[in-house]
């Protein structure tokens, strides 16, 4: 989707250009990351990029989080590579979250596998690989990893903290940690707490590569991956980010090759499509990363008033974002988190963009999502000043 | 500058915010429920300092509440109140959408739960205009304030300003304001026969009668 929208845009307007991931080492022992599980962590890495520039007094910092499977390349490009970060469409000049005005920073998460310290780097006790001998991490765990990079950057409070999905559990967890750092959050497609049946796919989805044999307990990183059984677990996903109505426009029953095989190939084009995204991830994603973020998406849970509540005041301001047609996570999930905003009588802003791409909408659903982002935080940032000239 | 502002409304639209924007203390709390494209929320948020939230189920509504810098949910009303602690608010502002709720007494009732004061503006259905073409015609009314046709309104009550009256006797509601319009200005004879809106303020009766010894009079218009 990026590309032709980059091809599109002249220089000025919209291409970051060429951009390095950098990294922060930080709580080396003995002073350790503590963890929500009790254990420790540490030294800990973590990949982040930046763009546009940070203002004299610090107040123009957002912070954007990826997904499940993203990481710290949001926009841009890295040097002799062609494919712009999972976000570009979105952080550029006079985009969204335009870096003419704002320096936005992304980082890879705990437990990832793009750069930051995760199950398949190497344990300094044993100088070989963590795999199932790294502890496990909570959404809470990846928010006070990156609060040490925003401390290491010199940046007291946050202008925004935006992004989807998992992003989105994210941001609602900086507020619940640290809401007086975070002056405004911007959670799309995403939820308070994982339903049963969300947890019920990412138990499919880690079973499917626990299940591969070539998954050895997680002690693959000499052999290589789980490949069928991360595949599979990709596959999955997949559907789950899709929409009925979306599948139907992109692959319809269209066969690969004109005709039914009558064995058991991919014979539809959406099998083939699965099968290609699934055997792509395997090359670009470490299985047991995938096992280790899917279980801490599971246990996050900030309901019940426990990011705001009435007795807990803060000013954060909110934007909810979801989209119709999304399944995965679906509006009345957002609805829940704006009702415990309105318990705790938080002013915010909450809107259901009309989208036929399911899940996939917040990475691909541009113009509405722009137009929503780019006014808030506006507001945000200039607050009652966008009053004068709102009209 | 100001004028070039209140233009931006229509002629008839515009009184009906000039006195809503009249009854609203500065500084106080407002939730707008069915707050449409948010002029009123932002001329109350810019003049009077005001803390404004908007609740809104037409997207492009939504988007320009949002190019406006207000704060806006988009949801249908009857949703919009739940949740809510009591006295959240000073003011619920039901403005030319109570009319297009169904279940209008509840909201009106969770609206007296959420806020000390309730604003509700409404098109007057007894309008004389209305009985002519109802009682000489034998066709739906179709005025300035209810303009829509039988198969293309989003209006599903129907209310005289009367029957509004009648319900605030029925509710213990205390009228602490009533306004009516037509398309000149303000009427103040005859109000159910002339009138093509209706903005009320209501409260809840004090429960306890001594505070005020008049404290009936507001009901009884």
């Amino acid at each position: 989707m990026s590309v032709s929208v980059a091809g599109n845009q002249t220089a000025d307007d919209g291409c970051i250009g060429v951009v390095e991931t950098q990294y922060y080492t930080f709580a080396h022992p003995p002073n350790e990351l503590k963890l929500e599980c009790g254990k420790s962590l540490g030294p800990v890495t973590l990949a982040y990029e930046t763009y546009g520039r940070l203002n004299a007094d610090k107040s123009n910092a957002i912070l954007v989080v990826h997904a499940l499977s993203g990481d710290a390349h949001a926009a841009g490009v890295h040097k002799g590579e062609n494919n712009p970060g999972w976000w570009d469409d979105m952080i550029g000049p006079g985009k969204a979250f335009d870096t003419d005005r704002y320096f936005v920073v992304c980082s890879n998460v705990i437990g990832g596998c793009k750069g930051s310290t995760g199950p398949a780097s190497i344990n300094p006790g044993t100088g070989r690989p963590y795999a199932l001998d790294f502890p496990m991490i909570t959404v809470g765990d990846m928010v006070n990893a990156q609060r040490h990079l925003i401390d290491h950057l010199g940046i007291r409070k946050l202008l925004s903290v935006a992004g989807g999905s998992m992003g989105g559990m994210q941001v609602l967890q900086w507020v619940a940690s640290y809401p007086e750092r975070v002056k405004s959050a911007i959670p799309i497609a995403t939820a308070l707490k994982h339903s049963p049946q969300q947890i019920a796919f990412n138990e499919v989805v880690r079973q499917s590569i626990m299940a591969d044999p070539d998954w050895r307990q997680g002690d693959y990183y000499e052999h290589g991956q789980p490949a069928k059984g991360l595949s599979v677990a990709r596959m999955i996903g997949h559907i789950t980010f899709m929409s009925d109505q979306s599948m139907e426009e992109k692959f319809s029953r269209k066969l690969k090759n004109g005709d039914y095989s009558f064995k058991f190939g991919a014979d539809f084009e959406v099998e083939g499509y699965l099968r290609y995204r699934g055997e792509s991830f395997v090359k670009r994603f470490d299985a047991n990363s995938y096992l280790y973020i899917t279980k801490a998406v599971d246990y996050f849970d900030l309901s019940g008033g426990k990011m705001v509540s009435r007795d807990r005041p803060i000013d954060t301001r909110f934007l909810v974002i979801s989209f119709k047609s999304d399944w995965l996570y679906p509006t009345h999930q957002s609805q829940e988190i704006v009702r415990q905003l309105k318990a705790g009588l938080i002013e915010a802003t909450s809107c259901e963009i009309a989208a036929t791409y399911g899940h996939d909408a917040f990475l691909v659903e541009i113009d509405e999502q722009t137009h929503l982002i780019r006014h808030f935080l506006e507001k945000t940032y200039y607050g009652n000043g966008t009053l004068e000239s709102g009209i | 500058m100001e004028t070039a502002r209140w233009n931006l409304e229509s002629k008839d639209a515009r009184q009906d915010h000039r006195i809503i924007f009249d009854f609203v203390e500065p500084g106080s709390k407002v939730l707008d429920l069915g707050c449409g494209y948010g002029d009123l929320m932002y001329i109350l948020t810019r003049e009077k300092n005001v803390r404004a939230q908007g609740v809104e189920v037409d997207d492009a509504a939504v988007y320009e509440c949002v190019k406006k810098g207000l704060s806006v949910f988009h949801s249908d009303i009857e949703t919009g109140l739940t949740e809510y602690p009591d006295r959240s608010f000073d003011y619920v502002i039901l403005n030319q959408s109570m009319q297009e709720v169904r279940k209008a007494d509840f909201v009106i009732e969770e609206s007296l739960r959420v806020a000390s004061k309730v604003i509700v503006g409404f098109p007057n259905f007894a309008y004389i205009q209305s009985r002519v073409m109802l009682f000489f015609r034998g066709r739906s009314p179709i005025t300035p304030s209810l303009p829509y046709r039988w198969y293309d309104t989003p209006n599903v009550r129907f209310l005289s300003i009367s029957d509004f009256q009648d319900f605030c006797r029925e509710k213990r509601l205390r009228v602490l304001e009533a306004r009516f319009l037509d398309d000149r200005g303000e009427v103040r004879r005859l109000p159910n026969l002339m009138a093509l809106n209706a903005i009320f303020m209501v409260a809840r009766r004090r429960e306890t009668p001594a505070a005020s010894g008049t404290g009936d009079s507001g009901g009884t218009l």
